[in-house]
């Protein structure tokens, strides 16, 4: 008797019978034809995977929104030009990784931070890698990030009823570019000190807002101490959490809405015969 | 019949719950239990939120309520060490708390009463004995030099310049250079807070760069709630 087995390691596959042995009813058997040891073992291996996912599902109800997720329909034509969001969030997700590794040796106090960071560049095992993967990273964001904005923009998939995920886009671009602001500083060399203080200034110059909004960043009317731990706290608390909710909401309207067929696809049109007119 | 009817007003609603014919409803009753109940979750968790959010808010604001430049005078050297035809750079903290990132540079020069016209804020006072001046452009904050062959302030990031007095002569910047208060005690020299000037050299609370304090332009950019 002929089973379909799932693929099984080698040592739990059945042993292909002995020539003497034409006659067993099942593989590695007891001769009386009950079922061995070997078979339960084999049989609730195969199962074993699919029995961790009932337990989870039927303690989550979380498969139809899986399925509706995973396996939603995407309209014809879609292509390499739809990858550029998952591009994008492949990098936050690689910046928040490599950033997180980077705080375990970054020392955000002034008169310590340039010091930690060029201690990750030259002594640190790997540390010029990582602090060069978030370095690069964040400008690969950056560029994906408009790429992506001009794939939707180009398809126009902000039109009805994607308005509100191109609005949510737009808050995720001025997260994004806050996250390059704040990181800027912390390497707190003659570069970033001096950017700092001009884009700061830069938010002086608002007017009524912009005095109110460069004391803000800065933590008081000079740049002290708490300008370096508050772009700190900005750029590895706040904002990431704020980009990594945003971008649930995001990816939760594109599950829910599907995605746009590229604007070059018609509607199929019928050619209506002579009777139908 | 019944179109008369619907045109009538209709009847003013009674407040009591019980007039409604609802279920369970108290004699004198005007609001519902489930209203009540939803109106005292919501208000309990506005105030458990609020409990929080307010003080750390508070927490993150309160700086920019705090003296810009508190009260503090620096000793930059002896009175021989400066004179009024040019300007000698000194170092001086303006925040003890961040190392080198707390220094600043300034230009030191005595106070020439015969070229410098005294500041419209110095009417029947003495002026201040001398003149000094902030490196921080009043653009966008980069460090200013001073060139004496020109007698100039250049700045490296998009070209400002500035004249002897510190007021603009070219480039973007929106106004003079601040200065510093200085005094001479015991024949030192030392600095003070540092203010900012108008075109005419009025003194003006400081200010951050960018700040016009002109025209009907200065009116758009408020001082400090702290100054
Ligand atoms: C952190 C930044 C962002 C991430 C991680 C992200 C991620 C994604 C992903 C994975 C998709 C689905 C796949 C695709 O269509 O490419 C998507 C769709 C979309 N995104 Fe973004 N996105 C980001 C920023 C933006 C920005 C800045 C805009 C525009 C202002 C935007 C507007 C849209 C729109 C309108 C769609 C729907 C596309 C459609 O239905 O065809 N997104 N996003
Ligand atoms: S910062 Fe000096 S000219 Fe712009």
């Amino acid at each position: 008797m002929s089973k379909l087995t799932p693929p099984l390691p080698k040592f739990l596959r059945p042993a292909p019978p002995r020539p003497s042995e034409k006659e067993r009813s099942s593989d590695n058997g007891e001769p009386n034809g009950k079922p061995g040891r070997a078979d339960k073992l084999r049989e609730s291996a195969g199962e074993g995977g699919a029995q961790v996912v009932g337990w989870l599902d039927e303690r989550t109800g979380a498969s139809p929104f899986l399925r509706g997720a995973l396996y939603r329909k995407v309209p014809k034509g879609t292509n390499w030009f739809y990858t550029l969001g998952s591009a994008t969030m492949f990098a936050f997700v690689s910046q928040a990784v490599t950033g997180v590794f980077l705080a375990m040796y970054y020392n955000p106090d002034a008169t310590r931070a340039y010091e930690s960071a060029s201690h990750i560049t030259n002594e640190v095992f790997l540390g010029e890698l990582v602090r060069g993967m978030h370095k690069w990273g964040s400008t690969v964001m950056i560029v994906l990030l408009f790429l992506h904005m001009a794939r939707t923009f180009v398809f126009g998939a902000y039109k009805y009823p994607r308005e509100l995920n191109w609005v949510i886009g737009v808050v995720l671009l001025v997260l994004t570019l806050a996250m390059g602001l704040t990181g800027y500083l912390l390497p707190f060399d003659q570069r970033s000190y001096w950017a700092t203080i001009v884009a700061v200034n830069l938010n002086a110059s608002a007017p009524l807002i912009g005095p109110f909004l460069a004391d803000f960043l800065r933590g008081g009317g000079e740049f002290s101490a708490t300008t370096i731990t508050r772009f700190y706290a900005l750029h590895m608390l706040l904002i990431p959490g704020l980009i990594a909710a945003l971008i649930g909401a995001h990816l939760y309207l594109v599950a829910k809405l599907g995605t746009t067929a590229p604007p070059w696809l018609r509607a199929e049109k019928k050619e209506l015969t002579k009777e139908e007119i | 019949m019944a179109d008369k009817q619907s045109k009538q007003t209709p009847p003013r609603k009674s407040r009591y719950t019980a007039d409604h014919g609802m279920a369970g409803a108290f004699e004198g009753e005007t609001v519902t239990r489930r209203r009540f109940m939803t109106g005292g979750a919501l208000a309990a968790g506005g105030i458990a939120s609020a409990a929080f959010a307010l003080p750390a808010l508070g927490f993150a604001l309160a700086p920019m309520f705090k003296d810009a430049t508190p009260d503090r005078w620096q000793d930059v050297g002896p009175e021989s060490d400066f004179n009024p035809t040019t300007y000698v750079p000194r170092v001086v903290n303006t925040d003890p708390g961040v190392g080198e990132a707390g220094k600043a540079t300034i230009y030191v020069r005595k106070f020439d009463p015969e070229s410098d016209k005294p500041s419209p804020s110095d009417q029947g006072k003495d002026p201040i004995p001398y003149v000094v001046v902030s490196t921080r452009c009043a653009h966008l904050g980069c460090p200013v030099r001073y060139y004496q062959a020109p007698k100039r302030f250049v700045c490296p990031c998009h070209g400002g310049i500035y004249d002897f007095q510190g007021k603009v002569a070219g480039g973007p910047p929106v106004r003079p250079l601040d200065r510093f208060d200085a005094r001479a005690s015991n024949g030192r020299v030392e600095v003070g807070e540092r203010f900012s000037v108008n075109s005419e050299l009025r003194r003006f609370s400081p200010r951050d760069p960018s700040n016009h304090l002109d025209g009907l332009w200065q009116y758009l950019y408020p001082s400090r709630p702290s100054t």
